[in-house]
């Protein structure tokens, strides 16, 4: 299978600290691929610079295009997407308009089968589609981010830290649909540090640590790791969030 | 009190307010979207009154070649932006707007200068020519700016305001000018007469707030305008170019500045510096809004038109001082009643 997102030897630096540094990772088609680790480890900080939110020195391939120097604009209409951490959601303006605006760069019979379709996958999204999207529960308005970002018909949908702050049954309920994801064709890159759940749903993962990956392969060989069931999923039993 | 004299007054500090409130919508739109206190938008006033007037008198207004100078330079801009990656569609686009619309709008209004043109041909000249350097301003002074600080931005703007307010003196001279009302007709309602001119500013007025209204509550671009002002990350993660929005907001408030004009050019004499005093009394009430209200700044547009039309009866020499006095209890008042604004983050 051929390389959705390839990323090699990436730098990216707040001034003169390296928050990642040579880190390769790549994304496949149809694949479902994650990066665990600890607060602070850069996870945050590579997803924002593959969007093009921070420089990023090294190598950016995306759909088979080199796309270090495009704008996030540009990314956007490539097919990348991110819900990032913050969720960054228009709050004064209702449900229905933020989702609209998830499908701003598409043509609009296009857009009409991007509602039925997040409608589909989050029911919720649709009972509440007139409400302010400031004024949605915390899992709501979670949903409302990865819907929005999936009204624009990505190739690749970045989460990170979808479970974020979130109880237990709607972390639940969030990662079985980043789980559906996979029938509709999008592939995605979850960044997370709940990493039991996490796993359960990937195809592959990364292990990051002081901005470098330490460890990758398939999922489920991940969670055997002594390392990582050690570090990693040792105290996320009861679903705790890792805050 | 006389009560005649009262509703004189009132009537007079609405029409004013009228065009403040269109004015500080401008100024809230534009700093909402791009974070840039629009000083220059008193020049957009001048330029649309002035050019309007000269229009009227068979000449031909400087302005126009202003926007194909502005438009040359801007077009140089983006080449040089996009010079990584120059895909003849790219230059096709900023072709287009950058030299063939302002080229177009020199060439209909040298064809239509002189030509004792109708009014409204007038009219809609002067305000492509005014959106056209709205447009190319936008370009030059504040895209490749976007990225930095509100104070940086607000310098930047003083200096745009400077030039382009030197402009104004090179294209319309130091004489003031007055221009053709769009409407003579008149009526009285009990002692009070209404000019057309005046219906004029208040029928356009209403129409200018119920067009944006509906641009931005039922469009796709007046939502993707919104969405920039609430997140401006969010609208740049759905694919809405920064630019873009900044593009649409500069051409309201310069369209917005340049109908101002028009529509007081008739009743006062406009020199070429007159439109940033107006334009100050539009920020007045747009600072009374917080820079965010929209209703606010409608509603303080006109008490700050109705202080104007009073003060000017029973203090003019103090007209001005007044009417800029409101601002300072509304900043004491706004100061307190705040919580602590954190440091901006981008």
């Amino acid at each position: 299978m051929s390389a959705l997102l390839k990323v090699t030897d990436a730098h990216v630096a707040y001034g003169k600290v390296e928050a990642v540094r040579a880190v390769s990772l790549e994304v496949a088609d149809n694949e479902i691929v994650t990066i665990i680790g600890a607060n602070g480890a850069g996870k945050t900080t590579l997803l924002n610079a593959v969007m093009g939110i921070l420089p990023l020195t090294g190598g950016v391939a995306f759909a088979g295009k080199d796309i270090p120097r495009l704008e996030i604009e540009d990314r956007v209409a490539a097919g990348l997407s991110l819900v990032p951490e913050h969720r960054e959601l228009f709050g004064t303006m209702n449900v229905e308009d933020n989702l609209q605006l998830g499908a701003f760069r598409i043509a609009k019979a296009v857009a009409t089968r991007s509602f039925e379709r997040v409608y589909t996958l989050f029911p919720r999204l649709k009972e509440r589609r007139k409400q302010l999207a400031g004024t949605l529960s915390g899992g709501e308005q979670q949903m409302l981010a990865m819907g929005r970002a999936l009204m624009g018909a990505p190739k690749l949908l970045m989460l990170d830290e979808p479970s974020l702050g979130l109880a237990p049954i709607i972390v639940a309920d969030i990662f079985r649909t980043i789980g559906e994801l996979r029938a509709a064709g999008v592939s995605v890159l979850l960044v997370e540090q709940n990493a039991q759940a996490a796993l359960k749903i990937a195809d592959r993962a990364y292990v990051m640590e002081l901005g470098e990956f330490i460890l990758s392969g398939p999922a489920a060989e991940i969670a055997t790791n002594a390392r990582v069931a050690a570090s990693y999923l040792g105290f996320q039993h009861e679903g705790a969030s890792g805050i | 009190m006389n009560t005649t004299i009262m509703l004189f007054l009132v009537q007079d500090g609405i029409t004013n307010g009228a065009i403040y409130a269109l004015l500080g919508l401008a100024l809230v739109l534009v700093f909402a979207v791009t974070r840039v206190i629009l000083i220059p938008q008193g020049e957009f006033v001048t330029f649309g009154a002035l050019t309007y007037a000269t229009l009227s008198t068979g000449n031909m207004p400087g302005t126009a070649m202003l926007a194909v100078a502005m438009g040359v330079v801007a077009f140089g801009l983006d080449l040089f932006a996009g010079r990584s990656a120059l895909h003849p569609r790219l230059v096709a686009r900023a072709f287009a707007i950058n030299i063939l619309l302002p080229v177009a709008i020199y060439a209909l209004t040298s064809w239509l200068a002189g030509k004792n043109t109708p009014i409204a041909v007038n009219i809609a000249l002067s305000l492509l020519i005014v959106a056209a350097i709205g447009l190319s301003l936008y370009r030059l002074v504040f895209q490749p700016l976007a990225h930095t600080s509100v104070l940086v931005l607000l310098i930047a703007s003083v200096g745009a305001h400077l030039a382009l307010q030197g402009l104004g003196l090179v294209f319309f001279g130091a004489e003031g000018q007055r221009g053709p009302t769009i409407s003579d007709a008149a009526f009285m309602v009990g002692p009070l007469r209404f000019t057309g001119q005046s219906i004029a500013v208040y029928a356009i007025t209403i129409a200018f707030i119920a067009g944006l209204w509906l641009f931005f509550g039922f469009t796709l671009y007046g939502k993707a305008l919104r969405a920039t002002a609430v997140n401006r990350l969010g609208a740049r993660l759905v694919g809405i170019r920064t630019t873009l929005s900044g593009q649409i907001a500069f051409l309201l408030a310069s369209v917005i500045g340049a109908i101002s004009g028009i529509l007081i050019v008739p009743i006062t004499t406009l020199y070429y510096d007159t439109g940033f005093l107006i334009g100050l009394k539009g920020f007045i009430a747009a600072i009374i809004g917080g820079l965010v209200s929209y209703p606010l700044t409608a509603v303080a547009a006109l008490v700050v038109g109705t202080v104007e039309a009073f003060s000017s009866f029973y203090a003019s020499n103090f007209k001005e001082v007044i009417v800029f006095t409101l601002i300072l209890p509304v900043l004491v008042l706004r100061s307190i009643a705040a919580p602590e604004v954190e440091e901006e983050k981008d």
